[in-house]
C-alpha cells in the first residue's frame, strides 16, 4: 500500500478515573486513583480497518470515547479526519460513528422514528436521510421490525438497530466498541462482514476486542493495549511477526506486569 | 427559525409524553379528575351539614323597625324582635355566637323619610331632602347556615321597597360577624395559593427526573451526546418541553379545583355565594397574570429540578434529592395563609417562588399590582435561564453523565 494517509492521529493520551468509594470497595482497588490510559499513542490509516487489542480493564474503552468525544483527555491530544478532539468535539462528532454497548436506545420509540430524530441531528437533509433509511433497513432486514418499538426487540435485533442509528449520516470514520459482543454467530457474521463493506466503500474503522481471531480476520493494522499503554502498534505481520497473535500476546503481557511488580 | 436539534428534542419529548396513553392519563388526567372527586365530595358533604330546616324561625333583630317592614315580614310569618342602639352590640355578639341569625339597623324615622324623599315638592318642606340614598345595615354571620339564609330572605324583602333610594349594607361596616377564621370564602382564598404551588410543583416532578435522572440511568442521553447535537439545546429543549407537559398537568389540578369551588363553597356559603365565588369574580386581566405567574413558575421548578435530577444517578435518588424542595415550596405556600394580603414592597416579588405566591395571593384578593407580576415573571425566567445554562454545563460533563 503506497503512501497510506493517516485518518486517526492520537499522542500521549492520559487519562485517569476517581474511584467512588464504593467502587473502591467492590474492587478492592489500592487508592483513589485509577489510570485507565497511559501516554497512548496510535495512529490508524483511511481506508482501513484497525483493531485495539487488549485484555478486560485495560482501558480500550476508555480510548475509544476519548476519540469519539465522550469523555475528555486528561492529557494529549487527538485528531480524527483532521479535526481536534478537544477543540473542535462538534466537527469530530460530524465524523464520526460511534457504537458501543453502553449508547442505549429509548425503549419507547421505534427504529423508523429513531432513524428521522437522528438524522435530524446530524443534520441529514429529510430526502436523503429516507434513501439511506430505506438502504440500510433493508440490508440488515430491519424494515421487519421497523414499527416496533426498541424495548420489545431482541438483544441482535436491538444491536443491528443501534447499529444502523450510528450510521445515519454516512460518517468516514467508524468507532465500534466490540462490535460482535452478546451476538449469536450468524448475527455477528453480519456485523463483520458489513465492517469489511464499509471499508471497501473506503471508510476507515476503528474497532476494540479481545477476541485475537477477529482481529486476524478483520484488521489491517492493531495495536495491543495492557494497562492503559499501547506495547506494540503495526500490521499483523509486523506485530505477530509470523508467529501466533496469542502466543506474541502472553509474552508481551507478562513482560508488562513484571515491569509493574 | 428555531434551531433543527432544539426542535428535534422538543419534538422528541412531546411524542414520548403525548403518544403513551398512560402517561398523558396519569400526569395529566388523574390529578385533576382525583381533585374535583374528592373536592366535589366535601362539598356535597358540608351541603347537607348546613341544610335549614323548612320550619326554622330565624331570629331576626331590628333597630328603628319602621311599620312597613313590620308588616311586609308580618305577612311571610317572620316575627321581628326590635332593640334599642344600647343593646345592639349584644345582639351582634349573640350573632357571632350563632345564637341568633340577623341583625338589621333601619335609620331612624324610615318611613317618613321615604314618604318625604318619593312625595317631595317645593311646597311641602322648606328644606329639599338629600338625594344621598337610606342605608339599611344587614349585619350577618356568613359561617351559620341559618344566618345566610335569613340574610337571602331579608335582601328580598328588602328589594320589595323597589326603589333607587335605598342601598344594603354600603356603609363600608364589616357586616360578616364571623370570626376570620371561621370563613370558608377566607379559609379557601388563603388555602389556594399554597394548592396551587403544590400542584405544579407535584406536575413537574412528575415529568422531569423521569426525563432527565432516567435517560441519565438507562444510559439513553449518552446517545444524543455523541451527535454533533449542542448541549445548550437538549438543556433549553428539555426544559421547554418538560415545562409545557407540566403546565397541563399542573393546569389540570387547577381545573379540578376552580369546577369544585361552587360545591365546596355552596356548602358553607348557599349556592348563590359559591357560584357567584367561582364564577364571573375575576376579568381577563387577572386571569393573564395568573396565566403568566403560573407559566414562569413552572419553568422554575423544572429549570430547579432538571439540575437536581442531573446530578442524580437514577430516577429514585433524583426523587429523594428533590424531597427538601418539595418541602421548601410547600412551606412557602402556607406562608401565603398567615399573610394578610399581597406584600406591596417590589423587594420581596425578587425572591423565587416566594414571588409567585405572593402574586397568586395578590391576584385573588385583588391587590396585585402589575409591576410586582412583570417583575415575578421576569425574576422567575432569569432563574430559569440561570439552570438551563448550569444544565448544559453539567451535559457537558463526564462526571455529571457518567457518574457511577
Ligand atoms: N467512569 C469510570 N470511573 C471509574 N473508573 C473507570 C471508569 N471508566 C473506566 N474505569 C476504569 O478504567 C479501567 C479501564 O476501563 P475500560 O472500560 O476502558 O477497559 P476495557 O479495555 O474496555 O475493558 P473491557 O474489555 O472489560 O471492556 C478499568 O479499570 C475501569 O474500571
Ligand atoms: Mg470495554
Amino acid at each position: 500500500m503506497a503512501n497510506p494517509q493517516t485518518i486517526v492521529q492520537a499522542k500521549g493520551l492520559c487519562k485517569t478515573f476517581k474511584l467512588s468509594a464504593k467502587q473502591q470497595r467492590i474492587e478492592n482497588a489500592p487508592g483513589r486513583l485509577r489510570v485507565a490510559v497511559d501516554h497512548l499513542d496510535l495512529s490508524a490509516n483511511k481506508g482501513e480497518i484497525y483493531g485495539l487489542l487488549g485484555p478486560n480493564g485495560a482501558g480500550k474503552t476508555t480510548v475509544l470515547r476519548m476519540l469519539a468525544t465522550l469523555i475528555k483527555p486528561d492529557e494529549g491530544e487527538a485528531h480524527i479526519d483532521g479535526f481536534s478532539i478537544g477543540a473542535d468535539p462538534e466537527k469530530v462528532r460530524a465524523a464520526v460513528g460511534f457504537l458501543t454497548s453502553e449508547l442505549k436506545l429509548e425503549d419507547f420509540f421505534t427504529p423508523d422514528y429513531l432513524f428521522g430524530f437522528f438524522s435530524t441531528l446530524h443534520n441529514v437533509p429529510p430526502a436523503i436521510a429516507a434513501q439511506r433509511k430505506d438502504a440500510l433497513f433493508t440490508r440488515f432486514g430491519i424494515d421487519e421490525f421497523a414499527q416496533v418499538k426498541v424495548g420489545n426487540l431482541s438483544t441482535g435485533m436491538k444491536q443491528k438497530a443501534s447499529l444502523v442509528l450510528s450510521l445515519v449520516h454516512n460518517p468516514d470514520v467508524i468507532i465500534f466498541d466490540e462490535p460482535t459482543n452478546g451476538l449469536d454467530v450468524i448475527t455477528a457474521r453480519v456485523v463483520t462482514d458489513y465492517l469489511l463493506e464499509l471499508r471497501d466503500q473506503g471508510k476507515s474503522i476503528i474497532l476494540s476486542t479481545h477476541i485475537f481471531t477477529l482481529a486476524e480476520k478483520l484488521c489491517d493494522r492493531m495495536g495491543i493495549i495492557i494497562n492503559g499503554r499501547m506495547v506494540s502498534e503495526g500490521t499483523l505481520e509486523e506485530v505477530a511477526a509470523g508467529r501466533d497473535l496469542e502466543e506474541v500476546f502472553f509474552d508481551l503481557y507478562s513482560a508488562a506486569t513484571k515491569e509493574v511488580a | 427559525m428555531m434551531p433543527n436539534g432544539l426542535a428535534a428534542i422538543i419534538k422528541k419529548e412531546f411524542t414520548r409524553f403525548f403518544t403513551d396513553r398512560r402517561m398523558v392519563l396519569t400526569t395529566i388526567l388523574m390529578p385533576g379528575l382525583l381533585i374535583y372527586l374528592v373536592y366535589s365530595f366535601i362539598g356535597s358533604a358540608m351541603t347537607n351539614a348546613f341544610t335549614v330546616d323548612e320550619d326554622y324561625q330565624p331570629l331576626i333583630y331590628v333597630q328603628n323597625l319602621p311599620p312597613s317592614a313590620d308588616a311586609l315580614f308580618f305577612q311571610l310569618g317572620i316575627v321581628l324582635n326590635p332593640v334599642d342602639a344600647d343593646e345592639v352590640a349584644t345582639a351582634k355578639q349573640f350573632i357571632q355566637d350563632k345564637q341568633a341569625d340577623l341583625l338589621v339597623i333601619f335609620p331612624e324615622d324610615f318611613d317618613s323619610l321615604l314618604a318625604a324623599r318619593t312625595h317631595y315638592t317645593s311646597a311641602s318642606a322648606a328644606v329639599p331632602p338629600t338625594d344621598e340614598p337610606f342605608n339599611i345595615d344587614v349585619f350577618l354571620n356568613s359561617t351559620s347556615s341559618t344566618s345566610t339564609n335569613a340574610y337571602v330572605l331579608v335582601n328580598a324583602v328588602l328589594d320589595s321597597y323597589n326603589t333607587p333610594t335605598i342601598t344594603i349594607n354600603a356603609s363600608g361596616l364589616t357586616y360578616d360577624l364571623a370570626s376570620d377564621e371561621d370563613t370558608a370564602g377566607f379559609l379557601f382564598a388563603s388555602l389556594l395559593p399554597m394548592l396551587m404551588m403544590v400542584f405544579l410543583y407535584s406536575g413537574c416532578i412528575g415529568v422531569a427526573p423521569e426525563s432527565i435522572a432516567g435517560e441519565k440511568e438507562r444510559g439513553t442521553i449518552a446517545t444524543l451526546l455523541v451527535t454533533p447535537l449542542r448541549r445548550w439545546q437538549l438543556a433549553l429543549g428539555k426544559v421547554l418541553s418538560l415545562g409545557v407537559i407540566a403546565l397541563l398537568a399542573g393546569a389540570s389540578s387547577f381545573i379540578g379545583i376552580m369546577l369544585s369551588i361552587p360545591k365546596m363553597l355552596g356548602g358553607a356559603l348557599g349556592d348563590e355565594g359559591g357560584a357567584a365565588f367561582g364564577g364571573a369574580l375575576y376579568n381577563v386581566a387577572d386571569y393573564a397574570q395568573l396565566l403568566a405567574v403560573i407559566l414562569s413558575t413552572v419553568l422554575l421548578f423544572i429549570g430547579i429540578i432538571a439540575i437536581i435530577s442531573a446530578f442524580a444517578r437514577s430516577v429514585r435518588e433524583a426523587s429523594t434529592m428533590t424531597l427538601p424542595m418539595m418541602i421548601v415550596v410547600m412551606l412557602v405556600g402556607a406562608l401565603a395563609m398567615f399573610s394578610p394580603g399581597a406584600q406591596t414592597e417590589l423587594g420581596y416579588y425578587l425572591i423565587p417562588a416566594y414571588n409567585s405566591v405572593q402574586c397568586f395571593v395578590g391576584v385573588l384578593s385583588f391587590t396585585t399590582s402589575p409591576l410586582s407580576v412583570w417583575v415575578t415573571v421576569a425574576v422567575n425566567l432569569l432563574v430559569t435561564a440561570a439552570c438551563v445554562f448550569a444544565l448544559t454545563k453539567m451535559f457537558n460533563s463526564e462526571k455529571v453523565i457518567f457518574s457511577r
